[in-house]
């Protein structure tokens, strides 16, 4: 056993290590941000997919986006990040025009102050236009006397469960209710969540989420019923310009790579990948991104850990009187009668 | 330009992301950094209503340089054909073309002629009056003895040649102008020239794409026309990867258009008879004209056999195939024109099928207010829609103007059925018919259109059978025993009547070149001929893309004769041999003694590249081996526009009907011939040289959202997409919300002097102030999804535009007008009422104000008002 | 249900004697995950169909169950789409099955203020009696100048684009042998 690896680190195979034999390969997402065009047929392709309900009808003013996050009632979500530097060898067209002072910076004094009492204030998201204060972000313009706007882009990019190697989620759910699949996938079971939350407060990205109504935590399932049926994730599927890509993880991997070189070779320098690296705090994800800046501009954290990253010391003695007291009770019950 | 692909068409857009995948560079150009821009190599922002300037700009970039592609320009378009000695241009006429009356506001094109050709005089009233396809289908109208010689120039050096007169145009078009005009700074433009030149030719070719952006303008035609002088400058028409791409909104809007459910035409671009037409032979020399070329030389064909499928048995060569059982026109009988009649009480009764124009119509206002003022109105959709339910919820409620116990509409309100719930084809927007199967029966009272139809024809017929009246001859003979399918009709044998029957056999019609014009043939719509060929519904085909050619050619089916690239013979030279080996589409394979390719040509097939038509040859035999535009009436593609069309030979920068500023080129401010409906409910804001434009000081513009359809019907009823969208906004610049007092997420109105509407604001960096010939202007945009029903609800965007309209095609500008922008909510109720008109005091605004249209030289200015009643000017 | 394969179930004794010690992935799996199946396998038929929204004409796939639609996605075998759906086609289950859909006719009475209901066939017949009066009460034989008309401009009529060809073909069909010439749609805005 490898149980030291089950909770940190590398990990080849994570549904070998959740005891599936004869497994398929790991499956995953690449989401190449470079490409989508901000339609949000994923957010809806999987809500008519897996039934998941409106998730209110609030305009929230940052940019075009209005799911403002992932939660129990959205499990895509595409942010809207509108910046003040060029994209790639991108001409926006924006920056020879006239009128003064850079006007990213008013706007996002603008915008900043306005937006409404979201979960995470929008500014968390990255989705607000606001000055997130990178090291490569100069600030062309802000001298006054300025005769022409600053340059300017408008990012989109997709979220989703990430279905971490090292699932914070799964590892901290007390019922058995989240599982990692034969795909290699981290799935709630419904039919067994019992609502405690815990999970909620396990994702190192903030994606799992109880539903009001019923009190259940919900997130993206990659399909899992789909991927049963070799059918492919329905956002993935709908996607129009195969910005979410579905697939083996390792072809995935390879296919981001070679991406990635693509854009450097076509002058967007600032093209990365994310989530893809087996070594970062969660043992790398089964759903991972080319960005085109920083992951806080997207709402990503830089730096995610599972928190059970210092658990196995903790529960190696725990999980030990747990299984004595498991065996226990399975012996009472196994005396009583039930013929 | 004017299309926002990436949001309005995000599936189709695929491929624009594959060829940029693959090395093409993307260049957008559009009044707002849209989902498209975002993903292209270049934005350029320009000022909305100013595309011809820009685009004019670059045909003088090309001709100064003297980058065109010479030899396609001298053999396929009419580049060196010289016009008449009376052609004067607008570098001679402040900014208007020979033949301009100011009293009927309208051109006799006489002048525009080649100089060999002698064209009748035409006074110019009817054709504005009729809108010109209505008289020409589509096939451009007819100019007689352009199967003959037409004197030329093959070195495009005579002054009167096409060429000359181009360059001559266009002259003042400079990189300086399109700055001044459009905003776009010279380097930028520059750019554009150079990439678009850079990637056209032999080796390469340049896509161009338009939607509703180029067409919503009082000059959408020319719009277009100034896209395909650049593109057939280029040589990029009739070739892979080249052509102009007509991006359409609506599932069938393109069906509707070739099928038409409009009132100038009849199905195959055949125009509606008018009043001229006295005999079928009339109506057909209008058509095909004497001696000139094309396959509109065989309209007897195709509207013998359309009057075939009409009447049946009852069409004899006798009766003039019953040609006098068609209504004729004699007028503008478009949609804006009715609404109008609605209002002024001259219309009893609407038909609504799956359209709303209480919210999707310019002006709704006016749309509202004609159907109040109806007897009765049907309206058929999937949902219950504002233009349903205005006599509940209008907001003309609100100010007192409708009140629904004084308003006398009867409304029947039919569920129809969705695209699941019956079977039929629609023609998306390359023109290819994809079949539909039924998946599930409709529920309750839900029913097809079909169905609807079919019972109101069976019903009508039955109530008229015994009637003597001549009028009721027209229903009688109508022919209408189409296959039952339950009580309906089977849409495959409506489809194969499309197609056409050969009446001897009652086999379908292999194509448009089996039809006759003797009887022998019916045929409900001549380019659908093929369709249904070997009585096989061709629409039905599904062959998946991995199994056909690159042309796809088993998927559906493309008219005409499922040909992919229209005038596809220009992808070869002269001779017939592709312009180059990686360009290469159709070519003429000399052994075989055909033309060939990856597509199926769009060309007789058996004619050889040097085929020269004999003496006096007429239609499709006097195309020669290389007139590759084989529906023009002599073979060529026109950069100059000889007749046919109302408000010029050649595309010209006019200002928009409401602009904020004077035209910098010309006297003439905006479009001489622009129809315009000066009345009291239909005031429009001032512009230059009229004073006061300062009171509406931006300049507006609407579009959609990825997430909302059009009207919202599809949409704002549905919670998926209800929530990603989910409310009315304003799009406005930092600049402009700092001039304006508007803050993020805040009310604002919008003004103009039809109505103020109410919206949240956001303040966005992708709308950018435009320096314009030293001045700073500000655009507003909104999307104009919403109304009063549905999930999420707002105020009717389009009740802020009026109607005028472009004169070849009657579609409204409303893709750009001016306004004004204040913080807060607007008045509510009647204060509404008061609010705007003080607007308009400001202004002094009358119903006079927009309708003197031409303000070129010292020419006398009259109005072009309505004659009907309206109050005294406010004083 | 015997004992050994009720026990066999318990995910703790799964996860004892398996090869999932920790309970995290084979062990905890339950009945209803173990049984799960895209739901389009379940379909009765399957419907080659196009979306109904803009032009582009992306090829769907209605499944069918029960003569319920239960789900639309796109066809990878189409040229034009390769499968894909933008956020409306991905709605189109919602736009058809969806308690926005009216199932029963509506009828606004002159001067009322409410809807009644009204038999879909009597509606048809409304209908058809109130054509013909418009129809006569906008008769137009001829013009000023004698030139016939022969038309109605007492009714008029606008959509069409969201329609199919064969419903266009009607449509036009029968309006011009009734004389009624303001035929519109879309196209024209």
């Amino acid at each position: 056993m490898r149980h030291g690896q089950s909770f940190f680190g590398p990990l080849a195979d994570p549904a070998a290590d959740a005891g599936h034999r004869d497994h398929p390969p790991r499956v995953g997402f690449f989401t190449d941000t470079s490409v989508c065009i901000g339609c949000k047929a994923c957010e809806v392709a999987c809500k008519e997919w897996n039934d998941v309900p409106e998730d209110g009808l609030d305009l929230l003013g940052m940019s075009f986006d209005n799911t403002g996050m992932l939660g129990a009632n959205s499990w895509r979500h595409v942010a809207f990040v509108e910046q003040e530097r060029p994209l790639g060898r991108q001409d926006a067209g924006l920056a020879e025009l006239p009128t003064g002072p850079s006007t990213t910076e008013a706007a996002a004094s603008v915008v900043a102050r306005a937006l409404p009492g979201t979960p995470r204030d929008g500014g968390d998201l990255g989705t607000a236009p606001v000055h997130l204060g990178f090291p490569s972000f100069d600030l062309p313009g802000t001298d006054a006397d300025a005769r022409e706007r600053t340059d300017f882009r408008w990012l989109m990019s997709s979220d989703v469960c990430k279905h971490c190697t090292h699932a914070g989620c799964l590892d901290v759910c007390p019922t058995g209710a989240l599982f990692r699949t034969e795909f290699g996938t981290v799935v709630v079971q419904q039919d067994i969540c019992n609502g405690c939350g815990y999970c909620v407060s396990g994702c190192p990205y903030g994606v799992i989420d109880r539903r009001h109504d019923d009190g259940r935590a919900w997130k993206c399932t990659l399909c899992y019923d789909r991927l049963r049926g070799d059918l492919e994730p329905a956002c993935a599927k709908a996607c129009p310009t195969q910005s979410i890509q579905f697939g083996p993880l390792d072809e995935l991997r390879e296919r981001a790579a070679g991406r990635l070189a693509q854009l450097h070779e076509a002058g967007v320098t600032e093209a990365r990948l994310y989530g893809h690296d087996p070594d970062d705090g969660v043992g790398g994800d089964g759903a991972f991104f080319l960005l085109l800046d920083e992951p806080e501009v997207y709402g990503l954290p830089p730096d995610p850990v599972v928190p059970t990253r210092d658990l196995p010391a903790m529960w190696k003695s725990a999980g030990l009187a747990a299984s004595a007291m498991l065996a226990a009770a399975a012996a009472v019950f196994l005396g009583g009668d039930r013929s | 330009m004017g299309s926002n692909m990436a949001e309005a068409h995000p599936v189709g857009f695929q491929w624009v992301m594959e060829a940029k995948a693959r090395g093409a560079k993307v260049i957008h150009i559009d009044p707002r950094f849209t989902r498209t821009s975002a993903l292209a190599d270049q934005h350029v922002t320009l000022r909305a209503g100013t595309d011809i300037a820009f685009l004019g700009g670059v045909i003088n970039y090309v001709l100064t340089h003297d980058l065109h592609f010479r030899e396609y320009v001298q053999s396929y378009t009419n580049a060196t054909f010289l016009l008449s000695e009376r052609y004067r241009d607008t570098e001679d006429l402040d900014g208007l073309f020979s033949g301009y009356d100011p009293l009927t506001a309208s051109y006799d094109s006489s002048s525009w002629a080649y100089e060999s050709v002698a064209a009748p005089e035409r006074p110019g009233r009817r054709d504005k009056e009729q809108a010109a396809s209505s008289r020409h289908g589509a096939g451009g109208p007819t100019v007689e003895g352009h199967a003959g010689e037409i004197a030329a120039d093959l070195a495009m050096e005579h002054p009167r040649s096409v060429l000359q007169v181009l360059k001559r145009h266009f002259c003042r078009y400079t990189p300086e102008a399109v700055e001044r005009i459009c905003g776009v700074p010279r380097d930028l433009f520059l750019d554009v020239c150079r990439a678009w030149t850079a990637n056209s030719g032999r080796e390469h070719t340049t896509a161009l794409v338009y939607s509703v952006g180029w067409t919503q303008h009082s000059v959408g035609a020319q719009y277009i026309r100034a896209g395909s002088i650049v593109q057939l400058l280029l040589g990029n028409i009739g070739r892979p990867g080249g052509g102009i791409y007509a991006l359409r909104g609506h599932a069938s809007i393109q069906g509707s258009t070739d099928i038409p459910t409009l009132f100038n035409l009849l199905p195959g671009y055949l125009p509606m008879p008018d009043t001229s037409h006295e005999s079928l032979a009339a109506y057909l020399e209008s058509i095909s004209g004497r001696n000139q070329k094309g396959f509109w030389g065989n309209a007897d064909a195709y509207t013998v056999s359309l009057l075939k499928e009409y009447f049946g048995e009852a069409a004899t060569a006798e009766n003039d195939y019953c040609f006098d059982h068609l209504p004729r026109i004699n007028g503008d009988h478009g949609t804006y024109r009715t609404a109008m009649d609605m209002v002024d009480g001259k219309v009893f009764g609407y038909f609504l099928l799956g359209q709303n124009p209480a919210v999707g119509s310019a002006h709704g206002r006016l749309q509202r207010l004609g159907m109040a003022n109806l007897d009765w109105l049907v309206v058929r959709d999937l949902t219950m829609i504002e233009s349903a339910t205005f006599w509940q919820d209008a907001p003309e409620i609100e100010t007192g103007e409708i009140v629904p116990e004084r308003c006398r509409t009867e409304v029947f309100f039919f569920p129809a059925a969705s695209h699941v719930e019956k079977s039929g084809t629609f023609t998306q927007t390359q023109r290819m018919l994809q079949w539909r199967d039924q998946a599930v029966a409709p529920a309750g009272d839900q029913r097809s259109e079909l169905w609807f139809f079919h019972q109101l024809a069976l019903r009508l017929k039955a109530r008229l059978a015994a009637s003597t009246d001549p009028r009721d001859r027209p229903v009688q003979d109508l022919a209408w025993d189409y296959a039952a399918d339950g009580d309906e009709p089977s849409s495959a044998d409506v489809l194969r009547h499309i197609n056409g029957i050969d009446l001897n056999t009652g086999r379908t019609v292999s194509g448009y070149t089996d039809l006759r014009a003797d009887g022998s043939t019916s045929c409900g719509c001549w380019i659908y001929s093929g369709v249904y060929a070997d009585e096989v519904n061709q629409a039905r085909r599904r062959t998946p893309r991995s199994e056909c050619g690159p042309y796809d050619a088993e998927w559906g089916w493309t008219w005409p004769m499922n040909r992919r690239v229209l005038y596809n013979r220009a992808s070869a030279d002269p001779q017939g041999r592709p312009w180059s080996a990686r360009k290469a589409l159709v070519w003429w394979d000399e052994e075989r003694g055909e033309w060939t390719g990856d597509d199926i040509p769009d060309f007789e097939r058996t004619k050889p590249p040097d085929y020269r038509p004999p003496e006096g040859a007429s239609g499709p035999e006097a195309l020669r081996g290389d007139d590759p535009f084989i529906m023009m009436s002599d073979g060529k593609a026109w950069l100059f526009a000889p007749a046919g069309l109302a408000d010029g030979p050649l595309p010209t920068h006019y200002e928009p009907h409401e602009s904020p500023m004077r035209n910098v080129l010309y006297g003439q401010q905006a479009s001489p011939v622009r129809k315009v409906y000066g009345r009291p409910d239909n005031p429009s804001n001032p512009a230059p040289p009229e004073a006061h434009s300062d009171v509406f000081p931006y300049v507006f513009t609407a579009a959609r959202l990825t997430e909302h359809h059009t009207a919202g019907g599809m949409s704002r009823q549905l919670p998926y997409l209800s929530e990603l969208q989910p409310e009315l906004f304003v799009e406005v610049a930092p600049e402009l919300a700092a001039e304006r007092g508007l803050r993020h997420l805040d009310w604002a109105h919008v003004i103009t002097s039809r109505t103020a509407v109410d919206a949240r604001v956001v303040v966005t960096d992708r709308m950018a102030p435009l320096l314009l010939d030293g001045r700073v202007v500000h655009q507003v945009w909104m999307p104009y999804h919403w109304g009063s029903v549905g999930l999420t609800t707002g105020d009717v965007v389009n009740d802020l535009l009026g109607v005028v309209v472009d004169p070849n095609v009657f579609i409204q500008e409303s893709k750009v007008l001016t306004c004004d922008v204040r913080p807060g909510r607007r008045p509510r109720g009647p204060d509404l009422l008061a609010y705007v008109a003080d607007y308009r005091h400001r202004a002094g605004i009358t119903p006079r104000t927009g309708t003197r249209v031409v303000t070129a030289g010292d020419t006398d200015r009259p109005e072009h008002t309505e004659p009907c009643e309206w109050p005294e000017d406010p004083s | 249900m015997g004992v050994k394969q009720w026990i066999g179930q318990w995910p703790v004794y799964r996860q004892l004697t398996g090869t999932d010690p920790l309970g995290r992935g084979s062990a905890a799996q339950s009945a209803r995950s173990a049984g799960l199946e895209p739901r389009t396998r379940g379909a009765d038929r399957v419907v080659d169909s196009v979306c109904p929204y803009c032009a582009v004409g992306c090829a769907q796939r209605v499944y069918v169950k029960d003569e319920q639609v239960v789900q639309i996605e796109g066809n990878p075998d189409s040229p034009i789409s390769r499968g894909r759906l933008c956020p409306k086609g991905s709605a189109s289950k919602q736009l058809v099955t969806g308690k926005q859909r009216v199932r029963t006719v509506r009828y606004r009475a002159p001067y009322g203020t409410q809807w009644q209901d009204l038999d879909l066939d009597t509606a048809v017949d409304m209908v058809v009696d109130r054509v013909l009066d418009a129809r006569r009460k906008g008769w137009q034989d001829a013009d000023e100048a004698g030139n016939p008309l022969r038309r109605t401009m007492g009714i008029a009529s606008l959509g069409g684009a969201t329609l199919d060809n064969e419903e266009n073909y009607l449509i036009k069909k029968l309006f011009t042998a009734l004389g009624a010439l303001q035929v519109e749609n879309q196209a024209r805005i």
